[in-house]
């Protein structure tokens, strides 16, 4: 019955995911159904391994802790907020909790019932699709470092359903699956299922499914000698079949192989398993759907002929990102991935460049790559900065050869603009004729800046030393490296001048352990994640693998270099990298939710134990920047 | 003589009260005791004179309150009094679906079934209901009753004897958001979210039973 409560409770779950998902009708018909519960503070709302209540619950007002003991040691996993939906996945999966819950405070629990939900799952993708991004968030890893604040609140899974058609798309399944009949030897279906490189057999009769075999049965039925090779097929296989309907979309099937903890849904005419069977889909095959995969995504920049192409791609790249992030794929893994599809890209805008002009370079050149982009940990489509070398030419072939590559460098920026790099707004790129110079114009200037450190120079050359070649001649590219190390070597002073400025951006707390946020401007109240956390670990590292002539760029690796360097520093350098390393995937998952480079963080917008998360962060900040005052005696240089 | 025994003859929707109130097995149990939190609003305070707008009713069973068991009835309009539209919002010719008060009181009857009653005051909200059930000459509701504002006593630390507490003053007190306030089943709900909060908070010191719950309503024992 429609009244002023279910109204009140229709007005608060609209504003939550999944149910900002479902229809008015369907929304109101939940409402109608809550249960409301009370619970005092600190009193239990389940226990680990309790048998699963009728309902789940999403908070109303309060914060609910969920726990789960691991050998008799309790492991909070998640404190979570008005809101924030637990205790789904027993219901749905039909299994015990796996974990406790218990009020953090007083709190109000609207407890919906699984009945209502069982059919939104079916009638609503958006809602299967949410659910299953919350599962896998914490499902494959129930103590991952990142995501476990995203237990149900999810939020960058709803926003990807807005621009991808992935999950309501049917899913391509085999339409000509392999089957045998009932009274079939063991042997002789391993044979058939050899002969055409599949996993799975369906034991049909009468063409209706009546069982499947997998190479699972096959490994632990006959492998471990409970039956013998030569039994028929009708003894070992699973029965009934898990069965669908043609037109079953990606995150049906999801669904589906979720529940059911299968690898293989048959699909039938009708859906039942009283009908012919008509096709086999597999886990594999989802995937595939799904499968932007990186390596058919360079396939596709090499041979793509120009640059609306080259755009979709990386618009695609960005789907595989936020796909990535999702499942936790580790960070590291990640960037490398980016990095590879950014500099194919740049790669064949050089070429398709080239071509236009149609003539070949004069004398052999290399490309850099600047910045996060040479330090290879550029996940979100941010600013081009990047710069040209060339040979060293002879005064009389100078301006041929400087007239050549800045038309080349400028058809390159160009049409990385059009794929999704925006212009560099400081103009460091190499359309600019100051960053389109020979070896030797380089090396002067790097001199010029090591050997004169006044502030702006500093902060300019911090972006030319992370530079990574992208495309051309490898000896000149290193060449610029060690003129790079010699010069710092006889002019360690400049180290200190370089821990003095990267200095200038403290460790993020204030007072009251509060976020330092922005004081005025449009983003006044956010946090600034990439000036005040990320680029003091990168300038550290920069500056500590400078001072061990380290030739690498990429922050986590060099992390990783200096604990080998420095074995006495291990831990420090360590928590660095892991500091870094969940910093930056905060970046790219907030920039992937709002559509932004991700630099400012609304502190608001974060829950508790996103912000617990980010200020855990802080200390290795803390810790390297003291190391650095130390080591390179920063408080001897004069204010620059 | 046909007319007086009709007269005497008890309708359907009271002996099934009396029976159900009477027979109930669940008292004995508090998870089982399905209480209805009640609210109604009325032209007025005048017992004799004034009539019911509203009635809003939601259950609650085992700590838990039940959307799905709530109940908001609209009553008809003989005697209108300006002064109160102020404050509950029910005009006499609203847009609410309305019910004669008779055909309102044997609706709201049967919703009750065995429950016990949970108001603020409870006193005048169920006052107002047997005025009514007088009026359709028919004896007053056999249900039991808990009055929030009396078990807020019990708990108290304070001597609050002669203190009687207003709903707004309990809401500060047990913290509880005020929404719908003045809408017969707004404060229904706010009555039950008090109930479920002073319970948990009386269980702390005392064996949660029914009985002793009523004991604590002195002022509406008989």
């Amino acid at each position: 019955m429609k009244n002023t409560i279910s109204e009140r409770i229709f007005d608060f779950l609209k504003n939550y995911p999944p149910f900002n998902l479902i229809s008015n009708a369907t929304l109101l018909e939940v409402s109608q159904k809550v249960e409301i519960q009370y619970f005092e503070k600190d009193q239990i709302i389940f226990s680990q391994n309790d048998n699963p209540h009728e309902h789940f619950y999403i908070i109303y007002q309060g914060s609910v802790r969920l726990y789960r003991f691991v050998e008799n040691e309790k492991h909070i996993l998640d404190i979570c907020d008005e809101g924030d939906l637990f205790g789904l996945r027993p219901l749905i999966m039909n299994e015990n909790y796996v974990m406790g819950a218990s009020a953090n405070e007083e709190t109000i629990l609207y407890g919906i019932p699984i009945v209502l939900f069982h059919d939104i799952i079916l009638n609503y993708p958006k809602v299967s699709q949410f659910l299953i991004a919350s599962f896998a968030t914490n499902t494959r890893d129930p103590f991952s470092e990142k995501h476990k604040g995203k237990l149900f609140a999810n939020v960058s899974a709803i926003q990807k359903i807005d621009n991808s058609f992935a999950e309501i798309q049917s899913a391509n399944y085999n339409r000509k699956p392999i089957t045998c009949s009932s009274d079939t030897s063991i042997q002789t279906a391993c044979i058939i299922m050899t002969k055409n490189i599949i996993n799975s057999i369906i034991i049909i009769e009468n063409d209706i499914p009546i069982g499947i075999i997998t190479d699972k049965d096959i490994r632990t039925k006959i492998g471990t000698g409970l039956y013998k090779i030569t039994s028929n097929v009708n003894e070992i296989m699973t029965s009934p079949v898990v069965t669908f309907p043609q037109n079953i979309s990606v995150a049906e099937a999801q669904i589906m192989i979720l529940k059911h903890k299968v690898s293989h849904l048959c699909i039938t005419k009708d859906g039942t398993n009283k009908t012919a069977l008509v096709g086999i889909l597999t886990q594999q095959d989802l995937i595939l759907t799904q499968g932007n995969n990186p390596s058919l995504l360079i396939k596709e920049i090499k041979n793509a002929k120009d640059t609306e192409t080259l755009k979709h791609i990386r618009t695609k790249a960005s789907e595989l990102t936020k796909g990535y992030l999702e499942q936790e794929i580790p960070i590291y893994f990640v960037t490398k991935v980016i990095s590879e599809i950014n500099t194919a890209i740049t790669k064949k805008a050089i070429r398709l460049s080239v071509s236009e002009i149609g003539k070949e370079p004069p004398v052999k050149f290399s490309w850099l790559a600047l910045g996060s982009q040479g330090r290879k940990e550029q996940l979100l489509m941010t600013d081009q900065d990047n710069a040209l070398v060339f040979e060293n030419v002879t005064p009389a072939e100078y301006n041929g050869v400087k007239n050549y590559f800045m038309e080349l460098a400028e058809k390159v920026t160009e049409k990385l603009n059009m794929v999704g790099f925006d212009y560099c707004p400081a103009n460091i790129m190499a359309s600019n004729p100051k960053w389109c110079i020979s070896l030797e114009e380089w090396e002067q200037q790097f001199e010029e800046w090591i050997t004169d450190p006044i502030a702006e120079k500093i902060l300019l050359s911090i972006i030319f030393f992370d530079f990574e070649l992208v495309s051309g001649d490898e000896t000149l590219y290193n060449k610029m490296a060690e003129s790079v190390f010699k010069t710092i070597e006889k002019n360690l002073i400049f180290l200190s001048f370089l821990g003095k400025i990267t200095l200038d951006n403290p460790p993020p707390l204030g007072f009251f352990k509060q976020f330092l946020v922005e004081q005025d401007g449009e983003n006044k109240d956010s946090f600034d994640i990439k000036s005040r956390a990320i680029r003091p670990l990168v300038d550290a590292a920069r500056i500590l693998s400078l001072h061990h002539n380290l030739k690498i760029n990429n922050t986590i690796e060099r992390y990783e270099k200096l604990m080998e360097a420095e074995p006495q520093n291990r831990d420090l350098f360590e928590s660095c990298a892991n500091a870094f390393k969940i910093l930056l995937q905060f970046r790219t998952s907030q920039g992937l939710a709002n559509n932004d480079n991700g630099k400012f963080v609304d502190i608001n917008s974060l829950n508790k134990a996103d912000r617990l998360k980010l200020k855990s962060c802080f200390k290795p900040i803390k810790n390297v920047q003291e190391a650095i005052k130390l080591r390179f005696k920063t408080s001897q240089i004069p204010q620059i | 003589m046909i007319r007086f025994f009709k007269k005497k003859q008890t309708p359907k929707f009271r002996e099934d009260h009396i029976y159900k109130v009477r027979n109930s097995k669940k008292y004995s149990n508090f998870e089982d005791i399905r209480f209805v939190a009640l609210d109604t609003e009325t032209t007025g305070f005048d017992y004799e004179n004034d009539r019911i707008l509203c009635i809003g009713a939601i259950a609650i069973k085992n700590n838990k309150i039940l959307v799905s068991d709530a109940i908001e009835i609209y009553v008809k309009q003989d005697v209108f009094n300006k002064e109160t539209v102020k404050i509950h919002g029910i005009r006499k010719n609203g847009s609410e679906e309305k019910l004669s008060e008779e055909e309102a009181i044997v609706k709201f009857i049967e919703y009750l079934d065995d429950a016990v009653i949970v108001a603020h005051h409870t006193a005048f909200d169920v006052t107002m209901i047997n005025m009514a059930l007088k009026r359709l000459n028919v004896g007053p509701l056999e249900s039991k009753q808990l009055d929030t504002n009396y078990i807020h006593k019990k708990i108290a630390k304070t001597d609050t004897y002669k203190k009687i507490f207003s709903l707004d003053e309990l809401c500060e007190i047990y913290n509880v958001k005020m929404h719908d306030r003045h809408t017969a089943l707004g404060d229904a709900l706010i009555t039950a979210y008090l109930f479920l909060k002073q319970t948990a908070k009386y269980k702390k010191n005392n064996a949660l039973n029914l009985f002793d719950l009523i004991n604590t309503n002195y002022h509406l024992l008989k």
